[in-house]
């Protein structure tokens, strides 16, 4: 394996690690997050048809987009785990896990809010909402499967091998589910085509996307950092750590 | 324990610094042993020591927090004999007869069945198979269900096994569960030839080996180390 | 004890570490005749899943109503996923015994590439739960008033889509077989893996209805198919291993 990212097996160093990026990550993501949030909310202008409701789409593309990132480096995380041994991959995969879950059901939520004054019903079975159902149902099948095994280590394993598999299947599910609906609801519903945007629609976009990210990269942070703790418990460091913290 | 020194003795398995961590509790830590051939090993402890633990890594079955287990392999394509186990899995099996806490045996089907299953799949040969009944005294059983069977009965259907195979590393979980004295002595017996051609044996028992005691026996002990942190 | 001699039954004298003369075609015929010879000692395993599949069945009439046509139109539908929640109904069985009685990690510690047993394995499986539900199917469907165009779609997509699912089931089931409550969490990590052979299934026997050729829903169906016979049994002996350790 690569030999520069050796050292970042090693638990002490990456939670050291974590510890020093978590600032960098969360200033960028406040910044970024309230520039964009208040420029996308308050200034940007109206879709000429849509009118206001279209402001849903400055969080439910974001979430949407991150909820399928998310999967992509989890599975990356799990490969890397199955094959070259690295045991953290483990942890940061079931890191990421409830955070893409999470993700997954705020695009799901956002996209039938917005549905409602578009097609004036909270719920339709559209190709992309279909699909990111699904994902969520991918997500809560790594999930309770991770949560189900009492060795973290085994959780760990058995979690990245259902998520290799869901990332398989993941794109046959997508163009099936596509496929599906052209088949039977084609003309019926005014899908959602991809809006051409406006400079001043798509910067505040661009800002909003850069500042969930960061956000995700921070809660993520949070949550690799507990990971590690708790699986290392038993190891000196940790022990001191803990000793320092309750002096 | 101490290595064996005779010379001729050929190495079969060796454990490198296994470490064992279950449930937050060390179990063993940095254990190291070579296994050579003629060796017969009692690995001893308390219950919950870790002694299953310890069998199953050198099974392969578990794989341990640290340290790996080597056996001696003979394929050509290796300029060093010795190969992790989870590297050539299926030559080492070829090697590996392993009897645990669960027998394996199928209620549904009858005891000769079973024997005939558990001896073609590990690739044993099945012509014996009838003298293997004889020596477990099931002769007469061998077309009643295995679900009628009584539970030494039961033990001594998938311990007909033993007598089949051809592999040199025996590891066996507390074999002497549920056998009658009788049984006791007459695998110790299989246990010594079984050493004498080559072979080696690992196993637990809380039974004191008295037929085994005066030969090459040697011991691991487990200590119980509770809740010690390490690095 | 009589005659019993306490020496090993084989000739050898000198045990060394040896390669034993093994074929994958004698392991994958060793499996599967010891499968279905369990299986057909204990018929019930057989019998409640296809139960289950004619009674699901018969309920959706009861709940939506006796009209031929309201029927017709939601048949394909209703046998596929009936077919979907029998195989899942009978997945538990295709490595669970075999956990709890160690024969499972005796075969994981076989010479025998594990691949080779776990499609022994699902072979076993699909021709005591698959192929019972496919000779089924045409009277089901008679009872629900499948379109007369639509039977041999029907039956063509059941060969090619139940060995998928028992395919993807046994992933499932791998997984879930050292858990004590596996069942409900089986079906949240196998059904999403269904949905694709659903699809393509169920638009087959609706494109067959209306008189239109279905060979491009076979072709995915069929590449389906191919795809998990490949990849599946690798990822459920990898899945065995974390289940055992």
């Amino acid at each position: 394996m690569w030999k520069w990212l050796h050292p970042y097996a090693n638990p002490e160093v990456s939670y050291h690690l974590t510890n020093k990026l978590l600032p960098w990550f969360s200033y960028l993501a406040a910044i970024f997050l309230s520039i964009g949030l208040v420029w996308a909310l308050l200034f940007a202008p109206a879709d000429y048809q849509q009118g206001d409701s279209f402001r849903i789409f400055y969080v439910h593309v974001p979430a949407a987009s991150l909820s399928m990132g998310i999967y992509v480096s989890m599975a990356i995380a799990a490969f890397s785990s199955l094959v070259w041994q690295v045991r953290l991959a483990d942890a940061s995969a079931a890191a990421m896990a409830p955070v893409g879950a999470a993700f997954t059901a705020i695009a799901l939520i956002t996209g039938s809010a917005w549905g409602k004054p578009m097609w004036g019903t909270w719920w339709i079975w559209d190709a992309r909402l279909t699909s990111e159902l699904i994902l969520l149902f991918l997500y809560l099948g790594v999930i309770a499967l991770h949560s189900a095994f009492e060795d973290k280590n085994l959780a760990g394993k058995a979690a990245g091998i259902l998520t290799l598999v869901g990332v398989i299947n993941i794109p046959i599910i997508k163009y099936s589910v596509e496929w599906w609906n052209t088949l039977h609801q084609g003309s019926t519903v005014s899908k959602l085509g991809k809006p051409s945007m406006s400079l001043d629609m798509l910067w505040p976009f661009i800002f909003c996307f850069i500042g969930f990210s960061l956000l995700v990269g921070v809660i993520i942070c949070l949550r690799f950092r507990n990971e590690i703790l708790a699986r290392n418990s038993i190891r000196p460091w940790v022990r001191e750590l803990v000793e320092q913290k309750t002096q | 324990m101490t290595p064996s020194t005779t010379p001729k003795a050929s190495l079969l398995l060796s454990a490198k610094n296994l470490t064992c961590i279950r449930q937050d509790r060390l179990l063993f830590d940095a254990l190291s042993f070579d296994v050579f051939a003629g060796d017969i090993i009692q690995v001893e402890g308390p219950n919950g020591s870790g002694k299953t633990s310890l069998l199953r890594i050198l099974t392969g079955l578990s794989q341990p927090y640290e340290g790996q287990v080597l056996f001696q392999s003979t394929a050509t394509h290796n300029k060093e004999n010795l190969q992790a186990i989870t590297r050539y899995r299926e030559e080492y099996q070829q090697n590996l007869l392993y009897f645990g806490h669960l027998s394996g045996i199928k209620g549904e089907m009858t005891v000769e069945e079973n024997l005939s299953f558990n001896i073609a799949l590990h690739g044993d040969n099945t012509d014996g198979q009838a003298q293997a009944l004889t020596n477990v005294n099931l002769m007469g059983f061998e077309d009643n269900l295995a679900s009628n069977l009584s539970a030494g009965q039961h033990r001594r259907t998938a311990l007909a096994r033993l007598y089949q195979s051809n592999a040199p590393i025996w590891i066996l979980d507390e074999p002497f569960t549920a056998i009658d004295k009788q049984g006791v002595s007459d695998l110790e017996a299989l246990f010594l030839a079984h050493a004498q051609r080559g072979g080696c044996i690992i196993l637990t028992t809380h039974q004191d080996l008295s037929a085994l005691a005066n030969t090459q026996l040697k011991k691991i002990t487990l200590d119980y180390s509770n809740d010690i942190a390490f690095d | 004890m009589t005659l019993a001699t306490s020496t090993p039954n084989n000739k050898d004298n000198n045990l060394l570490p040896m390669s034993k003369q093994l074929s994958y075609r004698r392991a994958f015929s060793l499996v599967l005749k010891r499968d279905l010879t369990i299986a057909l000692r204990h018929r019930d395993d057989i019998i409640n899943p296809l139960l289950f599949f004619v009674i699901v069945i018969t309920l959706f009439p009861l709940g939506i109503g006796p009209e031929a046509n309201t029927l017709s139109r939601i048949a394909p539908g209703i046998i596929w996923v009936a077919a979907l929640l029998a195989t899942l109904l009978s997945l538990d069985r295709l490595f669970k015994a075999d956990f709890t009685d160690g024969s499972l990690e005796q075969m994981l510690l076989s010479p025998h590439p594990i691949f080779i047993l776990v499609l022994a394995k699902i072979t076993a499986h699909w021709l005591i739960t698959g192929l019972p539900l496919i000779l089924m199917a045409p009277l089901l469907a008679v009872l629900l008033h499948l379109d007369e165009n639509s039977y041999g779609a029907l039956i063509i997509t059941l060969f090619l889509g139940t060995p998928v699912l028992s395919l993807l089931g046994a992933i499932g089931v791998a997984l879930t077989v050292g858990i004590k409550k596996g069942g409900v969490l089986l079906s949240l990590l196998v059904l999403p893996l269904y949905i694709p052979v659903l699809i393509f299934a169920t638009s087959a026997i609706d494109t067959a209805a209306l008189g239109l050729p279905y060979s491009g829903q076979l072709a995915i169906i069929a590449a389906l198919f191919f795809g998990s016979l490949t990849l599946a049994p690798f990822a459920v002996g990898a899945a065995l291993k974390v289940s055992t350790n």
